[in-house]
């Protein structure tokens, strides 16, 4: 029988956790790539999406060495904190969407949205003939830079903040994994990934975030954890209960009327 | 036209930044205070007599309640 050592199973659900949440990222951010690059053009949405790309490997060079520096309860507890508001702000919106309460991500909408969005821009907003040689569409360049930066600064923050405390290779295998995955589904499809479950993902992401989260900042606050790294199965046991509970809760709560008196 | 969209481009794109930052962790802005507020007062359990094992139990505790409040304030106020 497989009995998970702490190492193990630490590095086990870190590699989960930045593969599922790094793939609901690069799904936001392909969905919008798509729109642009079937819309105006490809040469400037792939080069937006590369430029931005370089922004952040930059962005990380410059301030990865820094992060060594400081004290390691310090960077668990800050990133620790970070992770928490970030998992339990994705857990309670998974939450409501899963009873119903708020309506659920639709990436085809999304991607219909965003398509008529630049059909809209193309007639209003032509490329400058000056500029057209480089960039031959700057509205496309800075739509793809400015998705491919805010979905990849996620990603980067989560690589982080999973990575806290130990080597960040298994979280960073985990979010590549997910950009090549995404990236592979997008060029064989040339549609967005509507039937990735990305209300499912972002619930099991939100649980495995809260409990990283937890974990971390338990480590850095010096609490003494039951069973020391195995800790975090247990954590992700918990909140997968409350959340699964609180679903269930929320649904039957909005579902029956207060009664006024 | 809104005020801010006189300010010079920079500002405008710090102020784009910031708003982003500020999106990818506060919905709620009470249930962001709370969770804060109760890792504060995790840290300073840390300067007690009170032992780790039961610091160890607290902590998602505490965070589990808040999420909770949370969803019901929630409920609550759409029921109205």
């Amino acid at each position: 029988m497989f009995i998970p050592t702490a190492g193990a199973a630490r590095i086990a659900t870190t590699i989960l956790a930045a593969f599922l949440a790094s793939l609901v990222e690069c799904v936001e951010a392909l969905t919008v790539i798509l729109a642009v690059g079937s819309v105006r053009g490809w040469p400037s949405a792939l080069a937006g999406c590369a430029a931005a790309l370089a922004t952040l490997a930059a962005i990380v060079a410059a301030l990865g060495p820094a992060l060594t520096r400081i004290p390691l309860h310090l960077i668990q507890l800050i990133v620790g904190a970070m992770i928490l508001l970030f998992g339990m702000r994705w857990l309670r919106k998974a939450i409501l969407r899963a009873a119903g309460l708020i309506p659920l991500h639709d990436e085809a909408a999304a991607f219909a949205k965003n398509t008529a969005a630049m059909r809209a821009a193309n007639s209003s907003a032509p490329a400058k003939a000056a500029s057209a040689f480089l960039i031959p569409d700057k509205l496309a360049f800075a739509a793809s830079f400015h998705i491919t930066m805010l979905e990849g600064a996620e990603v980067v923050f989560l690589v982080i903040a999973l990575g806290a405390g130990g080597p960040l290779a298994p979280a960073a295998a985990g979010a590549a994994l997910a950009a090549l995955t995404v990236a592979a589904l997008g060029l064989a499809l040339h549609r967005p990934l509507a039937r990735v479950p990305e209300n499912t993902l972002k619930f099991i992401v939100g649980v495995l975030l809260s409990a990283f989260g937890t974990f971390w900042v338990g480590e850095g606050a010096a609490v003494a954890w039951p069973g020391s790294d195995l800790a975090i199965l247990y954590l992700i046991a918990l909140w997968l209960i409350v959340a699964a509970e609180m679903v269930a809760v929320t649904r039957a709560r909005s579902t029956h009327p207060a009664v006024v008196g | 036209m809104p005020p801010h969209n006189n300010r010079p481009a920079p500002l405008r794109w710090l102020r784009a930044i910031a708003l982003e930052l500020y999106g990818l962790f506060v919905d709620d802005g009470l249930f962001a205070a709370a969770i804060v507020a109760w890792l504060a007062l995790t840290l300073i359990a840390a300067h007690t007599h009170l032992s780790p094992r039961w610091r160890a139990l607290a902590l998602p505790a505490g965070l589990a309640a808040i999420l909770i409040e949370s969803l019901l304030r929630f409920t609550n106020a759409r029921r109205k």
